[in-house]
């Protein structure tokens, strides 16, 4: 079976999806449950952490579905290992998705604070899956302190923008030792789909799920177009040809009886 | 040292009304036809020539706003701590020469409203107090912050302008937000509202904002007190402001809120009204100009007004409001700064919220975050 294996975990889903944005807990539940996706990241921020029937924890008790906690709000590396050790003790888990965007426009990541929390958590025995820009040589540093997979972005996170910046993302997946993971920008499942043909081992999907007409229906299709774009990676892609060229003018010529 | 003043002060009041005043169709449709929109294209959007297209920006605003925030809407709720207060405002009911019983809550009286809240659900709350140094100041503030800093995710402050090192001192007790609005950006208008007092300093009030970036507070409140002049220029003057901070402290998150003139004990009537077609034209109109910037809407509104532009913005609204010290458990009978208009309790703004397929969020920040 083609399974995706990050740290210690083995997930059958290549679809991640996030728990923003929906219009109330019971939608989010039940699109999460229909997309299958078996990852699942939650805002720390967002957490009653000292409240048992927090709604958003509550809806996600499932056995299919792992919590990973994520740092969004955070601005520098300090931040993001008080908030890493915060979540472990909470949700009893060493999982962290590492988000430090101290820019609250755009949310962009700082590969800078990124780098340096990954290193910090990772010696504290995390599980890290940084959040980052699509930056090839960032990605090989983070691999280089430990880090179990990237995330690097396609395009501003909620902008549903697509694949922005593909062809980075293409040197990051050919060089990677890592799972990558297309996290932000996925606007719609073509482009989950491209990604998944690329060689992507996962997308990570929230906005264009929650802000859909209809959530549910809409996480089905993205789980369809991640199996398909999957399926096609594995079957390889026809090559791309440019033109259909029937004689060889300029090579002919070795055919021919001299 | 470089602050908004600097920009501020190469702009003048009649002119930039003229130029609102001026923009024409043209101007509305260009503004609305591209997705990255400057301070002309909001001039345009603000403008009387904009008012045949309300339902079109309301359709990109309300569209825009759910791919920002989701299908959700932020609650907070106002504990005023204090009603005293040593300026004159002529708009407001805690000003100075107003007859009325001064009260300054104690440790256990606010201890007492916080209970209230928590049991409606709020975990964000926003303490107000009038500016009087001696009883009220940084001290009192930073006390009121520590006494109640675990109990809530997410604490803001609307009190008198405070220097960078007090910003400072107020962060490292807990506290997250400071919403402090020019009133007027309208300068000699400003003065005549604000005749006694620290408060009647403009400059010092304008430049504030720079100080909480500065300082490193996490967000800022933004806003005119709309009635007191033209809503239009003063809104201008807030983006200005927005655009100028933005891009300065560029870690801060902003948000804008748009007060209108209520009634109040020693009232004034508006000179410049706005109408809630206006007021529906303007939040478009932040909107479009910034998708980010968080919008905020209290109970100085009505229920009816309330309901509809919740899908049309706005992504945080209080309910239940009080606005007098004490006014929830401790002294409810005691005079407000001006009379809240949706006066629903928390439960029916919670679910008329839920029948719209908004998600109510009571929380988003841990208050041992930093």
């Amino acid at each position: 079976m083609d399974t995706l294996k990050i740290a210690d975990k083995e997930f059958s889903s290549r679809l991640f999806t996030g728990t923003g944005k929906f219009s109330s807990s019971e939608v989010m539940r039940d699109a999460l449950l229909v997309s299958e996706s078996e990852l699942i990241t939650v805002a720390l921020k967002r957490v009653d952490i000292h409240n048992e029937s927090d709604d958003i924890l509550t809806h996600l008790n499932h056995p299919r579905i792992n919590l990973l906690p994520n740092t969004s709000g955070v601005r520098d590396a300090r931040e993001a290992v008080f908030a890493a050790r915060l979540a472990r003790e909470a949700l009893e888990t060493n999982w962290i998705k590492l988000e430090v965007h101290p820019d609250p426009k755009y949310l962009l990541p700082d590969p800078v604070e990124t780098l340096k929390a990954a290193e910090e958590l990772v010696k504290l025995g995390f599980v890290v899956m940084p959040y980052i820009h699509a930056d090839p040589v960032l990605c090989k540093r983070l691999e280089e302190v430990g880090v179990q997979c990237v995330m690097p972005l396609g395009a501003p996170i909620g902008s549903n923008k697509g694949l922005k910046t593909l062809d980075f993302l293409e040197i990051i997946i050919d060089q990677s030792n890592v799972p990558v993971v297309v996290d932000a920008g996925i606007g719609s499942p073509s482009h989950a789909a491209n990604a998944m043909e690329i060689g992507a081992d996962a997308v990570l999907v929230n906005t264009a799920i929650a802000v859909s007409e209809q959530p549910i229906k809409m996480a089905k299709a993205f789980k369809m177009a991640v199996e398909a774009g999957r399926m096609a990676y594995k079957a390889k892609l026809a090559p791309i040809i440019q033109q259909a060229e029937a004689s060889s003018p300029l090579t002919s010529f070795l055919n021919e009886d001299m | 040292m470089n602050t908004f003043k600097n920009i501020f002060d190469q702009y003048n009041w009649n002119d930039t009304l003229t130029s609102i005043l001026s923009k024409t169709e043209t101007d509305v449709i260009r503004a609305l036809s591209h997705p990255n929109r400057g301070l002309e294209d909001f001039k345009a959007l603000v403008s009387p020539a904009a008012k045949p297209f309300l339902e079109e920006m309301a359709q990109i605003s309300s569209q825009v706003t759910k791919k920002r925030f989701g299908n959700t809407i932020q609650m907070y709720a106002p504990m005023y701590l204090s009603n005293e207060c040593q300026n004159i405002c002529t708009y407001c009911g805690f000003s100075m020469t107003n007859k009325i019983p001064r009260r300054t809550l104690t440790d256990q009286e606010i201890l007492r409203e916080v209970d209230f809240l928590k049991s409606k659900g709020y975990n964000h709350v926003l303490l107000v107090t009038g500016e009087a140094n001696k009883t009220v100041g940084v001290e009192y503030i930073k006390k009121a912050i520590q006494l109640i800093r675990s109990k809530f995710a997410n604490i803001t402050i609307e009190v008198q302008p405070l220097d960078q090192s007090d910003y400072e001192l107020l962060k490292k007790s807990g506290l997250y937000a400071v919403l402090v609005y020019q009133e007027t950006y309208h300068r000699q208008e400003y003065k005549h509202h604000h005749p006694k007092g620290r408060k009647s300093n403009f400059d010092y009030r304008l430049e504030t904002p720079d100080r909480l970036g500065r300082a490193g507070i996490h967000k800022i409140g933004l806003g005119a007190l709309f009635g007191l002049e033209d809503w239009r220029a003063d809104s201008f003057f807030t983006a200005l402001h927005l655009q100028y901070l933005q891009k300065t402290y560029w870690k801060t998150k902003y948000s804008i809120s748009f007060p209108r003139l209520r009634p109040h004990s020693g009232g004034l009537e508006p000179k410049v009204a706005m109408t809630d077609s206006d007021l529906v034209q303007l939040i478009c109109a932040y909107r479009l100009f910034d998708e980010d910037v968080e919008l905020s809407m209290s109970t100085r509104e009505s229920e009816v007004f309330r309901e509809h532009i919740v899908t049309l913005g706005i992504t945080s609204i209080s309910a239940e409001s009080k606005t007098n010290p004490g006014g929830y458990v401790v002294e409810p009978q005691s005079l407000e700064q001006f009379e809240i208009s949706d006066e629903r309790p928390t439960e029916e703004v919670v679910q008329m919220l839920k029948n719209k397929g908004l998600d109510v969020v009571w929380k988003d920040w841990a208050y041992n975050w930093q």
